[in-house]
């Protein structure tokens, strides 16, 4: 590790920081229709919405209608962009002719943006005409985000409301989350993109003879608006093939830092928004600090894998150690990785991007050592709840507050509470299913693809690396986060429809869970806090929620990762190469 | 319950066709007209041109293989490396045989094409391959380890060039975002107007 | 005034023998408990048994798995590994087995008591009362509504209330306590007798209102065997946790194969089911239900009955304690704690025939009397035997006695005045004075000569502003109800040192401050013996009759003290948390515990396809076999180790929540990091020193 990396993570962390509570405040006072703004600006417009959408904004949903006006929105969402997909060639705003894709490609995206996962079986620049990235893709990137915030919404309804069954309006919140928050923060961020030369237009793609004389062609598109809002929902999916180690994408360390911050932004900004909601910020930042915790623990461990480099490299004479001065390098393990970004920048991105359901990259995570690529993988099998998806990450994280309360609560002697609920066997059910669902399906499809001609046909690396690429996918799939290590081939009929099942199944299913928990925890009685009540939001609970975290994602995925990253690394070092 | 059902079904139909029309055509569009006319350059991608005609773009790598310029780093995008339309990484993994042997080979191409010893040590950017396959930097090393070379071929001394290099490398921002790096496409245009 | 009560528990001596063997049992190493417990974990093998515990289910069917693999490879052609599997397979087994034998050590031990109980419950002949026609019956024929005769030394045949007659009653055979009970019709609280309970003098007539089968005693002795035993909330919330880390575990033990061949290699049937059993949380698992009957066990042992498991449980989270000030704050009789001269008279004469009078006076309050003036130094006078007593009477309202002329009473303020032919001026304040502060004023007469009032004052019971601190630690508001008024109530409650006081409460106002106290969320427990207390108790989340007092109240709570000592609420309280703390604890442990195991057994596993994965094999341990089967002796010997603190539950002190967590989580979640890898260390050494690696 060096200084300048040290520095580097934590100025990024202590930015992340400062932005938490003036936009959780912001956040909460648009969910709550609170403030100046709301009142004056946002109020007339909502209503005027409200009106088209036939909508009463008063009358409140009980968690099945929310769940089903949810599953609907998604279900449409999904259709439209499955028919979008497939018709691309008869579709304007498609100035190089791509046809239409393949069904199977088409379900995979539809269900991977519609699930906020952004899994890209496909080279956006190869594979989607204009038309396909905006309407289709660019619409999903904000709506599926929504979504996500809507239902950690309601959960955390559910722990402010008692003995009631009403728990919001899924319109309402919706619109509020896209028009108010996603959308205005978007467009700011898509302008300070191009100012740093992010591209944004409709022409076609730019055939010009370089210096030597060679042919080079540029995609070209309307990059920028759909560049931020990938960031900022955690989405993830990037314009082009290279996501953003494409210099078009991201092209300058300040646009780095940018992109980098919106992924955390949001996740990060919602913790304080819950401890607004909850009537004490400190649960909040409870919750914060244990993300952090994680988030901090990811980082250093894999920028000093990465600086420390490729041990076979070292022995083919190459130099990876880091250098300032005239004769600068990056050092450390550049496999991957762009000049511009260097080993910090594209660390802290790696463990951003993996905790925070994102799945967008700056560096390729295939080409990682094998500690730092485990890393990313371990952040997504923790259930990406190191800040998380929009959303996600935080109903995600309160699932485990849930369980570590349970546990914890035990050992006071106390049937366990969790900011004034019991946590009773309903609770303890809905929270089992929320975590067996994303296990099982990443176990068991790798389980499925390494054992299928189809399926082991599609590492490019042999040996423990390839397994690791299988893994990869199946943990991205099923985590919701999109990120891959890219050298699987999984425009396939088969990885396409298994990955695209995974990304449904793990993506509604564990929703539905939250919002029946949300629905069971308002039905219940608020507990007053005594002396006797254990303490969420004391150093000790928070050290508890990270132990549990850790603990449960170690255990559950250990052997599988052992037979990865674990093992690949033992080798690297033994100097065995595959 | 079925009749709310009904009005959601009804509700989400209008709602994903609003947020179609606002989020799909109508954002991209205004983020289009404001960033061409407030960043026309940038927006149509950072495009270089030399007499007139368009070279590159300042911020996408090409490939340089003439021993009169600086090269850049090894690149996976298309099947010449470079292929602005197909950006790529290797996707090798750390214990693959298959970077090791393409690495060994470059470590060997570029102690000969540098002329130096075979103990040398190459800077790491120079034998890896970007995550885009369109870096358009190399590090400082790398430049400097191909200042002789360069000189050479354009019968400048080392010292004018090494100052070019100079000239093209950009710092951290802010002194800690990103790396110091040297633009290949400015350096050798740079070169190329001497 | 007070009236006498012989047997108020306060006064209590010792227990009886009965109650000592109960303590006794207490123990946990009860050699016929233990064979008995041994031969029916052997008998709770039966897989129909295991179908409630998941994670056990999951052990028997590993050892089963193991056995077949054994045969085959015994009876098959292959040489290779027969021995480790069969050593893995006897572990497994042993798991199971150790498992099966908490549970029934905790069973063994209500048994133990049930059958105590039942012997009480022989069936005995009752002399029915059938319209003045007496006709002998055997009490299992006895219906609700019957009416009986019990005389001196005889058995009560069932649970009834005396409708005539006064006698003592001893109820050792069910409290323990030795000393005979007064019952008599009327009273509320000394009206209902317990079937199995002895007259031990005089006779009384009962009206039986409980069928057979539906007594008292058929409900204790069916709480204690565990016969009814229902899963409590937690415990169903707790096993639901564990059955999902079970599947978590079989995925992601199950999962292994496919990935070790797409690797290139392949692990062993026996080395899966042997990381599988030691990753699911077997520990707790196996002594989940061990936990929850040795909690009820816990209750019995301190004489408190509890209707379900839920209620012990429940005890564990009250918010509020409600607490009649009478008889649970202080001694509900009132004790002389001043002598004041009235008129131109001295203490020392006052004292001095306050004293003589209450010589021979076996009240609480004669003996009180008694004990202030030793304590303030009047022992001139010793009993006379020519003394004349002069009892109490309803219609005197005063005691006293004769001696030598002189007619030394005392009695109520008025009662007494009457006697006197001079009343000193200052009689009216001083009593008022006492009586505003709660007090009981008590005048003294010598002949006609009024000469002071003994101040009788509701004493607090020592120790018992400790408990209040205990509580408040814990976070449990104690409230105290009364009658008297706000002023006395006050000086009460700051003396106990309780949260919060109702004064001037009627018996209804009890149900309305617990129907408060739920409204804001909390959980009260109150204690309660009359039948106006019985739907307060009903309303109350816990609460708790005393034994003494009428079947309304009993049915209407949720637990009965047998010792009727209000006070024992925060036992019940501390047992209630103790129990869950069990679980927590060994919760925390068993999961803490697969890290370890992960690094004894995942190295070996793989170390045939991997030798390189030798680096994570930081135990050291010998051989792949060695540390696999370490692994598997560890995970079953735990339970065992655990069995004791399983039955006594985890330490208990009353605490904040964060100081208790922080000690638990570093004893069991530290420990249980800790602890496995030098056990499993140790455990392969010593397979070494075997040479059965």
């Amino acid at each position: 590790m060096t200084i300048f990396g040290v520095l580097h993570i934590l100025l990024f962390f202590f930015v992340v920081l400062a932005l938490t509570k003036p936009l959780g405040a912001y956040m909460h006072a648009v969910f709550e229709g609170e403030g100046i703004l709301s009142k004056k600006v946002f109020g007339p417009v909502e209503r005027v919405i409200f009106r088209v959408f036939f909508v009463d904004a008063k009358v409140e949903m009980d968690w099945k209608r929310y769940a089903l006006s949810m599953i609907m929105f998604s279900a449409v969402s999904m259709l439209a962009v499955y028919t979008i997909l497939r018709a691309q060639g008869d579709l304007p705003l498609n100035p190089q002719d791509l046809p239409g894709t393949t069904p199977h490609l088409a379900f995979n995206t539809a269900a991977s943006f519609t699930s906020n996962t952004n899994w890209q079986s496909y080279g956006g620049e190869t594979t989607m005409s204009y038309f396909s990235q905006m309407v289709a893709l660019t619409v999903q990137n904000f709506v599926s985000a929504a979504v996500g915030i809507a239902v950690v919404l309601v959960l955390i309804r559910g722990f402010t409301r008692k003995s009631t069954s009403d728990l919001g309006n899924f319109w309402v919140d919706l619109t509020r989350c896209t028009l108010w928050i996603l959308l205005p923060m978007s467009s700011i961020l898509a302008l300070l993109l191009v100012s740093q030369g992010v591209i944004q237009n409709f022409d076609s793609y730019k055939e010009i003879t370089t210096v030597e004389g060679a042919k080079q062609i540029f995609a070209m598109g309307p990059a920028a608006s759909q560049i931020a809002i990938k960031q900022l929902g955690t989405n993830g999916g990037g314009f082009f093939n290279a996501n953003s180690a494409v210099p078009f994408e991201n092209p300058t360390p300040f646009s780095n830092f940018l992109e980098a911050v919106s992924i955390i932004l949001i996740p990060a900004g919602l913790t304080y928004t819950f401890g607004k909601m909850v009537g004490s910020t400190r649960q909040g930042w409870a919750v914060f600090a244990a993300m952090s915790v994680i988030f901090l623990a990811g980082t250093f461990f894999v920028y000093n894998a990465e600086q420390t480099g490729n041990p076979t490299l070292d022995d083919l004479g190459v130099s990876q150690s880091y250098e300032t001065g005239d004769l600068a390098s990056s050092g450390g393990n550049m496999e991957g990785k762009e000049i511009r970004f260097g080993i910090a920048d594209s660390a802290i991105w790696a463990v951003s991007t993996t905790g925070a359901s994102n799945g967008s990259v700056n560096s390729m995570h295939d080409s990682y050592t094998p500690l730092g690529g485990l890393i990313p993988m371990f952040n997504m099998h923790l259930g990406e709840v190191v800040f998380g998806g929009v959303g996600s990450g935080l109903y995600g994280m309160l699932v485990f507050a849930i369980i570590s309360v349970f546990i914890a609560g035990l050992m006071i002697g106390r049937t366990p509470e969790y900011l004034g609920k019991k946590i009773g066997p309903k609770e303890m059910k809905l929270a089992g299913i929320y975590f067996l669902t994303t296990s099982a399906m990443m176990l068991l499809l790798t389980a499925v693809a390494v054992s299928v001609d189809q399926g082991k046909v599609g590492p490019l690396n042999a040996g423990a690396h390839g397994y690791s690429e299988i893994l990869y996918a199946f943990t991205s799939a099923g985590a919701n986060n999109g990120s891959a290590f890219g050298g699987l081939t999984a425009n396939t009929e088969f990885y396409n429809t298994a990955l695209g099942i995974s990304m449904l199944v793990c993506r509604f299913v564990p929703m539905i869970a939250i919002l029946a928990l949300a629905g069971a925890l308002a039905n219940k009685q608020k507990v007053p806090t005594t002396a006797g009540t254990l303490p969420t939001d004391s150093p000790l609970f928070v050290g508890f929620l990270v132990g549990v975290v850790i603990i449960v994602g170690g255990l559950t995925f250990f052997p599988a990762l052992t037979l990865g990253p674990i093992v690949e690394h033992f080798l690297v070092n033994a100097g065995i190469l595959s | 319950m079925l009749q709310n059902t009904f009005k959601d079904l009804r509700t989400t139909i209008i709602a994903f066709a609003a947020f179609t029309v606002l989020l799909g055509l109508a954002y991209p569009a205004a983020i289009t007209g404001i960033a061409q006319v407030v960043f026309p350059g940038h927006a149509d991608g950072s495009l270089v041109t030399r007499d007139g005609e368009v070279v590159g773009s300042a911020l996408v790598g090409q490939n340089f293989s003439g021993a009169q310029y600086f090269h850049p780093r090894p690149s996976a995008a298309g099947a010449d490396g470079y292929d602005a339309g197909a950006s790529s990484g290797s996707n090798l993994g750390p214990s693959s045989q298959a970077l090791a042997d393409r690495v060994a080979a470059d470590v060997a191409r570029i102690r000969e094409e540098e002329g130096l010893p075979a103990d040398a040590e190459i800077p790491v950017d120079a034998v890896t391959a970007s995550a885009s396959g369109l870096d358009p930097h190399i590090s400082p090393a790398y430049a400097d380890l191909q200042v002789a070379r360069v000189a050479r071929e354009r019968g400048l001394s080392e010292d004018v060039v090494r100052d070019l290099v100079q000239k093209y490398t950009d710092g951290s921002t802010l002194w800690l975002l990103g790396e110091p790096r040297v633009n290949v496409l400015k350096l050798n245009l740079a070169l190329d107007e001497m | 005034m007070s009236v006498q009560m012989p047997n108020a528990p306060e006064y209590r001596e010792g227990r009886s023998e009965i109650a000592k063997q109960r303590q006794a049992r207490a123990s946990i190493w009860n050699w016929p408990i233990i064979l008995q417990a041994t031969i029916d974990s052997v008998k709770k093998l039966n897989p129909l048994h295991l179908l409630g515990n998941p994670v056990m289910l999951v052990v028997e069917i590993g050892a089963l798995v193991t056995t077949v693999l054994w045969l085959d490879i015994a009876f098959g052609d292959r040489a290779e590994g027969g021995f480790f599997t069969a050593a893995v397979s006897v572990w497994l087994w042993f798991t199971v087995l150790f498992a099966n034998f908490a549970e029934a050590m905790a069973e063994g031990r209500g048994k133990a008591q049930a059958n105590t109980l039942r012997a009480m419950k022989r069936d005995t002949m009752a002399r029915r009362d059938r319209d003045g026609r007496i006709e002998e019956v055997p009490s299992s024929e006895l219906r609700i509504g019957d009416i009986v005769r019990v005389e001196a030394g005889e058995i009560i045949p069932g649970d009834g209330d005396v409708i005539e007659g006064v006698a003592y009653v001893s109820e050792a055979a069910i409290t323990g306590e030795s000393a005979p009970v007064i019952k008599e019709p009327g009273t509320d609280i000394r009206t209902s007798v317990t079937g199995g309970t002895t007259v031990t003098s005089d006779w009384l007539r009962v009206r039986i209102s409980a069928n057979p089968g539906e007594t008292f005693l058929d409900r204790m002795i069916a709480l204690v065997e565990g016969a009814q035993r229902q899963k409590t909330p937690n415990e169903i919330a707790l096993n639901i946790l564990l059955a999902t880390f079970t599947i978590i575990f079989l995925l992601a033990v199950g999962t292994v194969r496919p990935f070790a061949q797409y690797v290139g290699g392949d692990v062993t049937t026996t080395a899966l089911v042997a990381l599988l059993v030691c990753l699911i949380p077997t520990t707790i698992g196996g002594l989940l239900s061990a936990i929850g009957i040795a909690g009820m066990d816990r209750m019995v042992q301190r004489n408190v009955l509890a209707m379900s498991g839920k209620a012990v449980e429940t005890a564990g989270d009250i918010d509020t304690l409600l607490l009649d000030k009478t008889g649970t704050i202080t001694f509900g009789n009132r004790l002389a704690a001043e002598f004041i001269p009235v008129g131109d008279h001295s203490e020392k004469e006052i004292a001095t025939a306050a004293l003589q009078s209450s010589l021979a006076d076996e009240t609480p309050e004669g003996k009180s009397i008694v004990d202030l003036a030793h304590r303030l130094g009047y022992n001139g006078v010793g009993a006379d035997p020519r003394a004349e007593l002069i009892p109490f009477t309803a219609e005197t309202r005063m005691s006293g006695m004769a001696l030598d002329g002189h007619r030394i009473m005392k009695g109520a303020v008025d009662a007494v005045s009457k006697l006197a032919t001079n009343i000193p001026a200052d009689l009216e304040t001083v009593s008022t004075r006492i009586a505003m502060a709660g007090g009981t004023p008590l005048a003294v007469v010598d002949n006609a000569e009024v000469l002071g009032v003994i101040y009788l004052k509701d004493t607090v019971k020592p120790g018992i502003k400790a408990k209040f601190e205990e509580m408040r630690r814990a976070g449990i508001r104690t409230v105290m109800i009364t009658g008297d008024n706000k002023l006395t109530a006050a000086t009460i409650a700051a003396e106990a040192g309780v949260d919060d006081f109702v004064a001037e409460a009627k018996p209804e106002d009890k149900m309305q401050l617990i129907r408060d106290e739920q409204a804001l969320g909390r959980l009260v427990a109150m204690t309660g013996d009359g039948t106006n207390d019985a739907p307060a108790l009903a309303q109350a989340d816990v609460g708790v009759a005393m034994n003494s007092g009428t079947a309304a109240a009993k049915e209407a709570a949720n637990m009965v003290d047998l010792d009727s000592d209000p006070t024992k609420l925060m036992d019940v309280v501390a047992v209630g948390k103790q129990m869950l703390m069990t679980r927590g604890s060994l919760t925390t442990f068993s999961i803490a515990n697969d890290v370890s195991k992960y690094f004894a057994i995942i190295p070996a596993m793989f170390i045939g396809i991997y030798p390189q994965l030798d680096k994570m094999n930081v135990m050291r341990l010998s051989t792949p076999e060695s540390a696999i089967l370490s692994a598997v002796i560890f995970n079953a010997l735990i339970i065992i180790l655990l069995v004791p603190l399983a039955l006594r539950g985890v330490a208990y002190r009353a605490a904040p929540a964060a100081d208790i967590l922080r000690g638990n989580l570093l004893i069991y979640g530290v420990g249980g990091l800790i602890a496995p890898f030098i056990g499993i260390k140790l455990i392969d050494m010593l397979l070494v020193l075997l040479q059965l690696d």
